[in-house]
Protein backbone atom coordinates (compact mmCIF):
# COMPACT_ATOMS: atom_id res chain seq x y z
CA UNK A 1 0.00 0.00 0.00
CA UNK A 2 2.86 2.34 0.72
CA UNK A 3 4.99 1.69 -2.34
CA UNK A 4 5.06 4.56 -4.82
CA UNK A 5 5.35 3.02 -8.25
CA UNK A 6 1.65 2.31 -8.81
CA UNK A 7 0.63 5.78 -7.69
CA UNK A 8 3.06 7.42 -10.09
CA UNK A 9 1.95 4.99 -12.82
CA UNK A 10 -1.69 5.95 -12.23
CA UNK A 11 -0.82 9.65 -12.41
CA UNK A 12 1.21 9.22 -15.59
CA UNK A 13 -1.54 7.17 -17.26
CA UNK A 14 -4.25 9.72 -16.46
CA UNK A 15 -1.91 12.55 -17.47
CA UNK A 16 -1.38 10.78 -20.78
CA UNK A 17 -5.15 10.43 -21.18
CA UNK A 18 -5.70 14.15 -20.69
CA UNK A 19 -3.24 14.94 -23.51
CA UNK A 20 -3.87 11.93 -25.77
CA UNK A 21 -7.61 12.00 -25.17
CA UNK A 22 -7.85 15.45 -26.70
CA UNK A 23 -5.22 15.16 -29.41
CA UNK A 24 -5.44 11.61 -30.76
CA UNK A 25 -7.71 11.07 -33.75
CA UNK A 26 -11.22 9.68 -33.13
CA UNK A 27 -13.83 8.33 -35.54
CA UNK A 28 -16.09 10.94 -37.11
CA UNK A 29 -19.60 10.03 -35.97
CA UNK A 30 -22.77 12.07 -36.28
CA UNK A 31 -24.47 13.35 -33.10
CA UNK A 32 -21.48 12.31 -31.00
CA UNK A 33 -18.95 14.44 -32.90
CA UNK A 34 -16.09 15.44 -30.60
CA UNK A 35 -18.02 14.37 -27.49
CA UNK A 36 -16.93 10.80 -28.24
CA UNK A 37 -13.82 11.79 -26.29
CA UNK A 38 -15.93 11.81 -23.14
CA UNK A 39 -15.61 8.04 -23.29
CA UNK A 40 -12.06 8.44 -21.95
CA UNK A 41 -13.26 10.31 -18.89
CA UNK A 42 -16.86 9.34 -18.14
CA UNK A 43 -16.57 5.54 -18.42
CA UNK A 44 -13.42 5.14 -16.25
CA UNK A 45 -15.37 6.76 -13.37
CA UNK A 46 -17.74 3.77 -13.36
CA UNK A 47 -14.95 1.23 -13.71
CA UNK A 48 -13.20 2.83 -10.74
CA UNK A 49 -16.41 2.82 -8.73
CA UNK A 50 -16.98 -0.87 -9.43
CA UNK A 51 -13.42 -1.77 -8.41
CA UNK A 52 -13.69 0.26 -5.20
CA UNK A 53 -17.07 -1.26 -4.30
CA UNK A 54 -15.65 -4.71 -5.03
CA UNK A 55 -12.79 -3.93 -2.62
CA UNK A 56 -15.30 -2.79 0.00
CA UNK A 57 -17.26 -6.02 -0.55
CA UNK A 58 -14.09 -8.05 0.01
CA UNK A 59 -13.20 -6.20 3.22
CA UNK A 60 -16.78 -6.45 4.51
CA UNK A 61 -16.61 -10.24 4.22
CA UNK A 62 -13.15 -10.16 5.77
CA UNK A 63 -14.47 -8.11 8.68
CA UNK A 64 -17.31 -10.53 9.32
CA UNK A 65 -14.88 -13.43 9.48
CA UNK A 66 -12.12 -11.69 11.43
CA UNK A 67 -14.03 -9.20 13.61
CA UNK A 68 -11.06 -6.84 13.23
CA UNK A 69 -12.23 -3.21 13.21
CA UNK A 70 -9.36 -2.31 10.89
CA UNK A 71 -11.02 -4.29 8.11
CA UNK A 72 -14.14 -2.23 8.74
CA UNK A 73 -12.13 0.98 8.19
CA UNK A 74 -10.94 -0.39 4.83
CA UNK A 75 -14.51 -1.25 3.81
CA UNK A 76 -15.89 2.15 4.80
CA UNK A 77 -13.26 4.23 3.08
CA UNK A 78 -13.38 2.14 -0.10
CA UNK A 79 -17.15 2.61 -0.15
CA UNK A 80 -16.89 6.36 0.46
CA UNK A 81 -14.39 6.79 -2.36
CA UNK A 82 -16.60 4.62 -4.59
CA UNK A 83 -19.58 6.86 -3.84
CA UNK A 84 -17.45 9.88 -4.75
CA UNK A 85 -16.58 8.36 -8.12
CA UNK A 86 -20.19 7.36 -8.74
CA UNK A 87 -21.26 10.99 -8.24
CA UNK A 88 -18.59 12.11 -10.72
CA UNK A 89 -19.74 9.43 -13.18
CA UNK A 90 -23.37 10.44 -12.82
CA UNK A 91 -22.66 14.16 -13.30
CA UNK A 92 -20.40 13.63 -16.32
CA UNK A 93 -22.95 11.25 -17.80
CA UNK A 94 -25.75 13.79 -17.40
CA UNK A 95 -23.63 16.54 -18.96
CA UNK A 96 -22.82 14.28 -21.90
CA UNK A 97 -26.48 13.20 -22.25
CA UNK A 98 -27.67 16.81 -22.27
CA UNK A 99 -25.86 17.44 -25.55
CA UNK A 100 -26.17 14.07 -27.29
CA UNK A 101 -29.45 12.57 -26.08
CA UNK A 102 -31.09 15.98 -25.78
CA UNK A 103 -31.79 15.90 -22.05
CA UNK A 104 -29.74 15.27 -18.96
CA UNK A 105 -32.20 12.78 -17.54
CA UNK A 106 -34.14 10.61 -19.97
CA UNK A 107 -35.08 7.77 -17.60
CA UNK A 108 -32.68 5.55 -19.49
CA UNK A 109 -32.62 2.08 -17.86
CA UNK A 110 -28.93 2.35 -17.13
CA UNK A 111 -29.38 5.80 -15.60
CA UNK A 112 -32.19 4.48 -13.41
CA UNK A 113 -30.21 1.38 -12.44
CA UNK A 114 -27.18 3.39 -11.41
CA UNK A 115 -29.32 5.93 -9.58
CA UNK A 116 -30.86 3.10 -7.55
CA UNK A 117 -27.42 1.66 -6.90
CA UNK A 118 -26.20 5.06 -5.70
CA UNK A 119 -29.21 5.41 -3.38
CA UNK A 120 -28.43 2.00 -1.88
CA UNK A 121 -24.88 3.14 -1.13
CA UNK A 122 -26.04 6.52 0.20
CA UNK A 123 -28.24 4.58 2.59
CA UNK A 124 -25.09 2.72 3.71
CA UNK A 125 -23.46 5.99 4.74
CA UNK A 126 -26.59 7.11 6.58
CA UNK A 127 -27.03 3.72 8.24
CA UNK A 128 -23.49 3.92 9.66
CA UNK A 129 -24.10 7.36 11.10
CA UNK A 130 -27.21 6.11 12.86
CA UNK A 131 -25.47 3.49 15.01
CA UNK A 132 -23.38 4.54 17.98
CA UNK A 133 -21.76 1.31 19.12
CA UNK A 134 -18.63 0.65 17.02
CA UNK A 135 -18.87 -3.13 16.89
CA UNK A 136 -22.55 -3.08 16.05
CA UNK A 137 -22.01 -0.38 13.47
CA UNK A 138 -19.25 -2.37 11.78
CA UNK A 139 -21.18 -5.61 11.77
CA UNK A 140 -24.48 -4.22 10.47
CA UNK A 141 -22.81 -2.09 7.82
CA UNK A 142 -20.65 -5.02 6.66
CA UNK A 143 -23.75 -7.14 6.14
CA UNK A 144 -25.46 -4.24 4.39
CA UNK A 145 -22.42 -3.65 2.17
CA UNK A 146 -22.48 -7.25 0.95
CA UNK A 147 -26.15 -6.85 0.13
CA UNK A 148 -25.47 -3.54 -1.65
CA UNK A 149 -22.76 -5.05 -3.81
CA UNK A 150 -24.98 -7.99 -4.67
CA UNK A 151 -27.71 -5.52 -5.69
CA UNK A 152 -25.32 -3.46 -7.81
CA UNK A 153 -24.55 -6.34 -10.17
CA UNK A 154 -28.08 -6.81 -11.56
CA UNK A 155 -28.82 -3.06 -11.44
CA UNK A 156 -25.82 -2.10 -13.53
CA UNK A 157 -24.91 -5.16 -15.57
CA UNK A 158 -28.04 -7.22 -16.10
CA UNK A 159 -31.27 -5.20 -16.02
CA UNK A 160 -30.13 -2.40 -18.39
CA UNK A 161 -29.10 -5.01 -20.95
CA UNK A 162 -32.52 -6.66 -20.97
CA UNK A 163 -34.40 -3.59 -22.14
CA UNK A 164 -33.84 -0.91 -24.75
CA UNK A 165 -31.40 1.71 -23.63
CA UNK A 166 -29.70 4.73 -25.08
CA UNK A 167 -26.38 3.47 -23.76
CA UNK A 168 -24.24 1.65 -26.30
CA UNK A 169 -24.14 -2.10 -25.95
CA UNK A 170 -27.68 -2.31 -24.56
CA UNK A 171 -30.92 -3.26 -26.25
CA UNK A 172 -30.75 -2.56 -29.96
CA UNK A 173 -27.93 -0.05 -29.74
CA UNK A 174 -24.47 -0.63 -31.12
CA UNK A 175 -21.93 -1.80 -28.57
CA UNK A 176 -18.83 0.01 -27.50
CA UNK A 177 -17.03 -2.57 -29.56
CA UNK A 178 -17.81 -0.51 -32.59
CA UNK A 179 -15.79 2.42 -31.26
CA UNK A 180 -13.38 0.28 -29.32
CA UNK A 181 -12.43 -1.42 -32.52
CA UNK A 182 -10.91 1.88 -33.47
CA UNK A 183 -7.25 1.32 -32.66
CA UNK A 184 -6.60 4.94 -31.76
CA UNK A 185 -9.37 4.99 -29.19
CA UNK A 186 -8.22 1.79 -27.57
CA UNK A 187 -4.79 3.27 -27.06
CA UNK A 188 -6.28 5.99 -24.87
CA UNK A 189 -9.29 4.22 -23.37
CA UNK A 190 -7.48 1.28 -21.74
CA UNK A 191 -4.75 3.39 -20.13
CA UNK A 192 -7.49 5.76 -18.92
CA UNK A 193 -9.36 2.94 -17.20
CA UNK A 194 -6.22 1.55 -15.54
CA UNK A 195 -4.98 5.01 -14.58
CA UNK A 196 -8.25 6.08 -12.96
CA UNK A 197 -8.58 2.77 -11.10
CA UNK A 198 -5.08 3.26 -9.68
CA UNK A 199 -5.86 6.87 -8.72
CA UNK A 200 -9.12 5.80 -7.09
CA UNK A 201 -7.33 3.14 -5.07
CA UNK A 202 -4.72 5.69 -4.07
CA UNK A 203 -7.33 8.15 -2.79
CA UNK A 204 -9.10 5.33 -0.93
CA UNK A 205 -5.76 4.22 0.59
CA UNK A 206 -5.07 7.76 1.85
CA UNK A 207 -8.49 7.92 3.50
CA UNK A 208 -8.01 4.47 4.97
CA UNK A 209 -4.64 5.41 6.43
CA UNK A 210 -6.15 8.48 8.09
CA UNK A 211 -8.87 6.24 9.51
CA UNK A 212 -6.26 3.79 10.81
CA UNK A 213 -4.26 6.61 12.46
CA UNK A 214 -7.42 7.77 14.24
CA UNK A 215 -8.25 4.22 15.27
CA UNK A 216 -4.77 3.57 16.67
CA UNK A 217 -4.88 6.83 18.60
CA UNK A 218 -8.21 5.90 20.17
CA UNK A 219 -6.92 2.45 21.04
CA UNK A 220 -3.88 3.98 22.73
CA UNK A 221 -6.05 6.42 24.67
CA UNK A 222 -8.28 3.56 25.80
CA UNK A 223 -5.27 1.50 26.83
CA UNK A 224 -3.79 4.31 28.91
CA UNK A 225 -7.17 4.93 30.54
CA UNK A 226 -7.35 1.26 31.39
CA UNK A 227 -3.87 1.24 32.89
CA UNK A 228 -4.75 4.16 35.16
CA UNK B 1 -7.84 27.52 -72.07
CA UNK B 2 -9.58 24.17 -72.07
CA UNK B 3 -6.73 22.63 -70.09
CA UNK B 4 -7.19 25.36 -67.48
CA UNK B 5 -10.90 24.57 -67.15
CA UNK B 6 -10.28 20.87 -66.72
CA UNK B 7 -7.66 21.61 -64.10
CA UNK B 8 -10.10 23.83 -62.17
CA UNK B 9 -12.86 21.22 -62.45
CA UNK B 10 -10.58 18.51 -61.16
CA UNK B 11 -9.50 20.73 -58.28
CA UNK B 12 -13.11 21.57 -57.39
CA UNK B 13 -14.04 17.89 -57.55
CA UNK B 14 -11.12 16.94 -55.33
CA UNK B 15 -12.05 19.63 -52.81
CA UNK B 16 -15.70 18.59 -52.63
CA UNK B 17 -14.80 14.94 -52.11
CA UNK B 18 -12.45 15.78 -49.28
CA UNK B 19 -15.13 18.02 -47.78
CA UNK B 20 -17.72 15.27 -48.05
CA UNK B 21 -15.38 13.08 -46.09
CA UNK B 22 -15.14 15.72 -43.39
CA UNK B 23 -18.89 16.27 -43.30
CA UNK B 24 -19.37 15.19 -39.68
CA UNK B 25 -18.75 18.33 -37.75
CA UNK B 26 -15.62 18.13 -35.64
CA UNK B 27 -13.38 20.71 -34.01
CA UNK B 28 -11.08 20.78 -37.01
CA UNK B 29 -10.61 24.54 -36.90
CA UNK B 30 -9.45 24.34 -33.31
CA UNK B 31 -6.90 21.75 -34.30
CA UNK B 32 -5.64 23.54 -37.39
CA UNK B 33 -5.05 26.85 -35.60
CA UNK B 34 -3.50 25.12 -32.61
CA UNK B 35 -5.96 26.44 -30.01
CA UNK B 36 -6.57 22.88 -28.88
CA UNK B 37 -3.14 22.96 -27.25
CA UNK B 38 -4.36 25.76 -24.99
CA UNK B 39 -7.13 23.50 -23.72
CA UNK B 40 -4.69 20.61 -23.31
CA UNK B 41 -2.29 22.85 -21.39
CA UNK B 42 -5.02 24.05 -19.00
CA UNK B 43 -6.33 20.54 -18.31
CA UNK B 44 -2.81 19.15 -17.91
CA UNK B 45 -1.97 21.93 -15.43
CA UNK B 46 -5.06 21.22 -13.34
CA UNK B 47 -4.36 17.52 -13.30
CA UNK B 48 -0.68 18.04 -12.48
CA UNK B 49 -1.79 20.19 -9.55
CA UNK B 50 -4.18 17.54 -8.24
CA UNK B 51 -1.51 14.87 -8.67
CA UNK B 52 1.07 16.94 -6.77
CA UNK B 53 -1.49 17.56 -4.02
CA UNK B 54 -2.14 13.82 -3.69
CA UNK B 55 1.61 13.19 -3.34
CA UNK B 56 1.80 15.94 -0.70
CA UNK B 57 -1.08 14.38 1.25
CA UNK B 58 0.48 10.93 1.02
CA UNK B 59 3.77 12.16 2.49
CA UNK B 60 1.99 14.06 5.23
CA UNK B 61 0.02 10.97 6.21
CA UNK B 62 3.23 8.90 6.21
CA UNK B 63 4.70 11.39 8.65
CA UNK B 64 1.62 11.23 10.86
CA UNK B 65 1.83 7.43 10.87
CA UNK B 66 5.41 7.53 12.11
CA UNK B 67 4.84 10.00 14.95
Amino acid sequence: MRSWWWKILGGLLVGYTVVGGLLMPVPRLDILNETIRNLYFHVPMWFTMIVLFAGAFFYSIKYLSSGNLKDDIFAVQLTNTGIFFSILGMLTGMEWAQYTWGEAWSNDPKQLGTALCMLIYFAYAILRNGIKDDEKKAKISAVYNIFAFAMMMPLIFILPRMVDSLHPGNGGNPAFKQYDLDKNMRMVFYPAVIGWILLGCWIASLKTRIGLIKYNKEEKALQSDFEK
Amino acid sequence: MRAKYTLVTILVLLLTTTMAHAQTEMADAMRSNGKIYVVVAVLATIFAGIFAYLIYLDRKITKAEKS
